[in-house]
């Protein structure tokens, strides 16, 4: 239902903001829906997010600079990034880190890029043909083209067709995963980590496959990234990108599936609207919304309207509320 | 003895320098029903954590049905069959009654449909309907610990561990555990951890007293209960 209903909001939004904002906000939201997942349905607290989401953006860059199109590159992206979580999160599960520990890992691994990356100018730092570019990044790689056709590049309107059309793909699949019996037990596993194993649960498996899984979400968003920017820089890895991730996360509402993805659109709109006046620096009014939303919203936007749809239909029957509020629980 | 389903040899477990249990030797047959007791720092919960294998023992050796389980982790050792019950209530507070119980279910069913079955027999066996759809943390406290029987009891254990079963519970919740735990008990073997006298006189067991990590006596809950030692050790001089 919620993907039917995103198909035209996809569609109609084009006639309000223009295209090319509309696709990083399509990006963003991809980003938070990946950390929604693992944090949200999964229990697990990673502030490293946009390492994954970098790495993609870092390795569709190379990859595509080295291979000379755009295909295998994005598949390159996302096996790279995904290949890399699987290595830390099995070290960080299999080593029973606690949530703490994990939460401060992940943010360390983070700022580690970020200076590695800042660090990789010069001819030393070079993958194959790509120029690593220290602190300016790399720019001028192939970007997306048509599958078979490197002359067809995909641009603009039609690069925001499809991020949005990957976005409605990605909440199709996610849905599914967390309807499927992983996904239920991940959601156990959040509830009660003790009690799973208990019942004989892999816990550390299964938490090591849902972290990747979050973070090849995170690195596919990486690379579209790379392709609506035209560069990649090391503020990818950055202390600000890691924290807005969480922040779109807390003020949608996690838990939620939408939350994210609303909470990513809504906010970073605001960030582009803020960006465009110089009256108000705008990290102070992010800041502010969260503290308004962590007080008066704690659950975030989407569980509190919809908790209002549900006081504003009463009749809704008993067993259809219950269900709802296992599936946002 | 053939029908030895668990065992251990010179079990011990140290914390820095004090021996919380120490070589202790124990076993236990198929369907036996045994009670541990002791004064608190006795070493049986230690003991406990260690067969679930929460806890790793510093010396000896497990041995669950002639398998060698020692040191293996807490998932391995409950997918040989063996159901645990922590002392604390251990639910998925966040979930319903269903969806807890469809988590045991799942584990020992791949088949969705088949897990489903299970799931709707547990709640019909322990009449859980009218709260299947209810989230666990809001129920009381006597109906969390039945739904975590429940858990127990969907993955059909031959062997069932439970720390301090009736801990907190009314008199009639007490009633309705020693049903489930009979019934339990016809399948199973179980080693319950406990303090309450007269909820081990009700179930009418062998009891194994430890004392300063090892084990003191082992004997019939009567015989027990007069002999003069364990007087002095866990019911007090003056009892």
């Amino acid at each position: 239902m919620m993907a039917a209903a995103a198909v035209p909001i996809a569609l109609l939004l084009p006639y309000v903001i223009d295209t090319y904002t509309l696709t990083v906000l399509a990006i963003y939201a991809m980003l938070a829906l990946s950390l929604g997942l693992v944090w949200g349905y999964g229990g697990i607290l990673c502030f490293g997010q946009a390492a994954f989401f970098g790495l993609g953006a870092y390795g569709y860059a190379v990859g595509a600079i080295n291979i000379g199109e755009s295909t295998i590159a994005m598949v390159v992206a996302v096996a790279a990034s995904a290949a890399f979580a699987a290595i830390l999160g099995a070290m960080m599960f299999y080593g029973r880190l606690g949530d703490v520990y994990l939460a401060i890992i992940t943010l360390v691994v983070t700022l580690i890029l970020y200076r590695f990356m800042s660090s990789t100018a010069g001819d030393a730092y070079v993958i194959g043909k790509a120029r690593l570019g220290g602190f300016n990044g790399i720019p001028g790689f192939p970007t997306l083209h048509v599958p078979g056709d490197p002359s067809a590049y995909i641009w603009g309107d039609a690069l925001y067709y499809l991020c949005a059309a990957i976005l409605v793909l990605v909440l199709i699949l996610v849905k599914l995963l967390l309807s499927s019996g992983f996904g239920r037990i991940a959601v156990g596993i959040r509830e009660n980590e003790t009690r799973m194993s208990l019942l004989g649960y892999d816990v550390r498996a299964r938490k090591t496959l849902l972290f990747t899984i979050g973070a090849a979400v995170a690195a596919l968003a990486g690379a579209l990234f790379a392709n609506w920017g035209e560069i990649v820089t090391p503020r990818l890895f950055g202390l600000t990108q890691s924290a807005e991730i969480i922040i779109w996360c807390i003020v949608g509402g996690f838990g939620t599936r939408l939350g994210p993805v609303l909470g990513a659109a809504s906010m970073g709109y605001l960030k582009f609207l803020l960006g465009q006046q110089s009256l108000i620096d705008n990290t102070l009014v992010m800041g502010l919304i969260l503290i308004l939303v962590v007080l008066f919203l704690p659950r975030g936007l989407v569980p509190a309207l919809a908790g209002l749809w549900d006081a504003a239909w009463q009749r809704v029957p008993a067993r259809r509320v219950q269900r709802r509020r296992r599936d946002l629980v | 003895m053939s029908d030895i389903v668990l065992e251990t040899s010179g079990l011990s477990r140290h914390f820095g320098g004090v021996a919380a249990l120490d070589n202790v030797d124990f076993s236990l047959r198929a369907r036996e029903l045994r009670c541990l007791i002791g004064p608190n720092g006795a070493g049986k919960s230690t003991f406990f954590n260690c067969l679930t294998g929460l806890l790793r023992p510093s010396d000896g050796h497990i041995f669950m049905r002639g398998e060698e389980t020692t040191g293996w982790p807490v998932h391995r050792i409950a997918s040989l069959g063996v159901g645990i019950k922590t002392q604390v209530p251990s639910v998925m507070d966040g979930l319903t009654v269903r969806e807890n119980i469809w988590l045991s279910a799942s584990r020992h069913h791949r088949q969705t449909d088949h897990a489903e079955r299970r799931t709707d027999e547990i709640i019909a066996r322990l009449s859980l309907g009218p709260i299947s759809h209810n989230l666990l943390g809001r129920l009381a406290h006597g109906e969390r610990q039945q739904v975590e029987f429940g858990l127990v009891m969907t993955g059909d254990p031959w062997l069932v561990l439970l720390d301090e079963p009736a801990a907190g519970m009314s008199p009639e919740d007490m009633v309705r555990i020693s049903e489930i735990l009979r019934e339990l008990n016809d399948t199973a073997a179980m080693i319950i951890v406990e303090h309450d006298m007269q909820f081990i006189r009700s179930i009418a067991s062998r009891i194994t007293v430890f004392h300063q990590g090892r084990v003191l006596v082992e004997d019939d809950v009567e015989r027990v209960m007069s002999n003069p030692t364990v007087r002095d050790v866990y019911l007090g001089r003056t009892a």
